[in-house]
């Protein structure tokens, strides 16, 4: 799909939702626009009905953390519409404690996604049916796919022979667990001022101009 | 076989029994947790995540090669579809694609893959409702196939075998050859199957009209796949989003009408039949492109091959920072979807420059598939629940990831 139709595609969403839209972005021939958090049902039931966009599918939701953003908590809609062959992505930012509307009135797939999204990253969804946790074990706590949670978790569990059952204790290493980047210290070395540097900078800009 | 019975006094006179997780007809490790008056499901609640490994929170501490492995493990019945949608969604962010000759490799094992895939949904669905024969004979064949498998990339299963820009090896002459009189023959495997089950009172009595998926509740469910071909809608990504070689090849679509668990066996049955169409279309193009590279040759993001090395120290020193540090992906964010024998299989991948996926989450066809049990079962009896999971196709390394 040529990103032009992508564009009056984005142009017609952004027109008919107004000022529910913050942002569309096109890339790598994916269309993705940013909403306001409480108008996602609104959006997402537009997107749905509006004869010119027939996004009847939505086949995926899924959470993406950002530590370092005021609101880290990302949730991605992605739709899919079988009459026009298109796909368009829909997101929104939440943080802790604020609740995202649920979309499971308007797709009933929303059910286990955003069951999903709590359970992994703590996204609170208003209005959710049935938010158990889904995939963790039962009683567990906290978020594992947050960039904050570690990647061995805090509890181990093993089958304890004299116990003749399974005991939960907290994560033993022998070492600590070693997380090597192996980022080349060149490469990476992209915003570093030597002495005289300013130099350089300064005789392009001067140039320039 | 099932392993407790829970009685919950209720003043409806329902009860509750708990089928799985160590239950055959479960297909892995589901926990069903049904609802029951009589023999008749009421309510039906699915407890997953028994085999949550944590793929995609590994994935983000691992390089984008490093991350391959993992694919092979999430539905371990079809590796490579899997590992095709990673290196898409990876190629996609790269901006760059594979040689040709790769690609149709690509294509053939994808195809190789459907056949493991719809051997093993089909006979171990029939098994549950109590054909024994099917499942050994498709074992058979399965292994075949997997010796396809082992002799391209060296493993039977867990292959590990396609790479950002191409797959990793070159295929020999002798294997393609056996592949292509392999697959010629495989029509008469299909016909002794179709002999077994598709006119089998039986079976029929078992999957016609049991599980109906009306195409509205398909799309609202999220289905893909057989679960909504089986519905009436003809979509496929392979035809309306083609990726690779395959809107060069040549092959249709099947499709049900009644929604049922015997539409879903028969169009696994006939899709099957197109992979084999498929397969030797690869072969015969394959034969044309002998010794042309099947990986992309850049060396910012594959390796050089081993006698470039013994002479070359730039290909020492371009091998060396693959294998340590990978290669840089640019920042952005791409749903990659191929069409798994399962279903959509999709990628959704945010790489933030560096060597390592900043977030990959697998959205996985099983995943809505299973989530939709509950509605369909209720009404039926509980053995028909089981014969509605063997149509799901569900496997639970792609659904608990």
């Amino acid at each position: 799909m040529t990103d032009q139709v992508l564009k009056t595609l984005g142009d017609d969403v952004a027109a008919t939702l107004g000022g529910d839209v913050l942002d569309t972005v096109i890339s790598n021939g994916e269309l993705a626009i940013t909403v306001r958090r409480d108008s996602i049902v609104k959006v997402l039931t537009v997107l749905r009905d509006d004869q010119r966009f027939l996004f009847k599918q939505l086949v995926d939701v899924c959470g993406v953390d950002w530590p370092e953003r005021e609101e880290r908590l990302e949730v991605v809609y992605n739709l899919l519409s079988l009459k026009f062959n298109r796909r368009i992505r829909v997101k929104l930012t939440t943080r802790d404690g604020v609740t995202v509307p649920s979309a499971t009135a308007v797709f009933t797939s929303a059910n286990w996604f955003e069951r999903e999204t709590w359970d992994l990253f703590g996204v609170l969804f208003d209005d959710h049916p049935d938010l158990r946790r889904i995939l963790t074990d039962y009683g567990f706590e906290g978020h594992p796919l947050r960039k904050d949670f570690p990647l061995s978790g805090y509890i181990e569990i093993r089958y304890d022979d004299e116990l003749k059952r399974v005991v939960y204790e907290p994560v033993k290493f022998a070492q600590d667990f070693r997380n090597f980047d192996f980022l080349s210290p060149w490469e990476g070395m992209t915003k570093v001022m030597l002495p005289g540097d300013e130099k350089a900078r300064a005789a392009k800009t001067g140039s320039n101009a | 076989m099932v392993a407790q019975q829970e009685i919950a006094e209720d003043k409806d006179n329902t009860y509750t029994i708990n089928l799985g997780p160590q239950h055959p007809a479960a297909h892995g490790v589901l926990r069903l947790v049904v609802e029951m008056s009589g023999e008749v499901v009421r309510r039906c609640d699915p407890h997953i995540g028994l085999l949550h490994r944590g793929t995609e929170k590994l994935i983000e501490h691992k390089t984008y090669l490093q991350a391959m492995p993992y694919m092979d493990r999430l539905d371990y019945v079809s590796p490579m579809a899997q590992e095709h949608a990673f290196v898409l969604a990876v190629e996609k962010l790269l901006g760059i694609a594979p040689p040709i000759r790769g690609q149709y490799i690509r294509v053939m094992f994808a195809e190789v893959s459907r056949l493991l895939n719809h051997l093993l949904a089909i006979t171990t669905g029939a098994l549950d409702i109590g054909a024994t024969t099917p499942a050994l004979w498709a074992f058979e064949e399965r292994e075949k196939m997997m010796a396809f498998y082992e002799r391209a990339c060296g493993a039977r299963l867990h292959a590990n075998y396609y790479r950002v820009g191409g797959v990793a090896l070159d295929i020999s002459d002798e294997l393609l050859e056996d592949i292509d009189r392999y697959v010629t023959g495989y029509h008469k495997f299909v016909d002794e199957l179709h002999g077994l089950l598709t006119d089998n009172r039986i079976f029929k009595q078992r999957t016609v009209d049991i599980g109906i998926v009306s195409p509205e509740q398909a799309l609202d469910w999220g289905c893909s796949g057989p679960m909504l071909r089986g519905s009436g809608y003809a979509w496929d990504l392979r035809k309306s989003q083609p990726y690779d070689v395959y809107s060069e090849l040549d092959f249709d679509i099947p499709i049900g009408t009644s929604g049922d668990c015997y539409a879903r066996y028969l169009i696994r049955m006939e899709e099957m039949g197109q992979s084999v169409r498929l397969i030797r279309q690869c072969i015969a193009k394959l034969r044309t492109m002998k010794g042309l590279p099947v990986r992309l040759q850049d060396r910012k993001v594959t390796p050089p091959n081993r006698g470039e090395m013994k002479s070359s120290m730039e290909a020492l020193i371009h091998h060396f920072k693959l294998y340590t540090e990978g290669f840089h992906v640019p920042a952005g964010e791409t749903y990659a979807a191929v069409e798994s024998p399962k279903g959509e299989f999709a990628l959704y991948l945010v790489a933030d420059g560096t060597n390592r996926p900043y977030r990959c989450h697998i959205r996985a066809p099983g995943f809505a598939h299973l989530s939709a049990i509950d509605t369909m079962a209720r009404g039926h009896m509980l053995a028909d629940a089981v014969a509605i999971i063997g149509s799901l196709d569900v496997v639970f390394g792609e659904i608990d990831r």
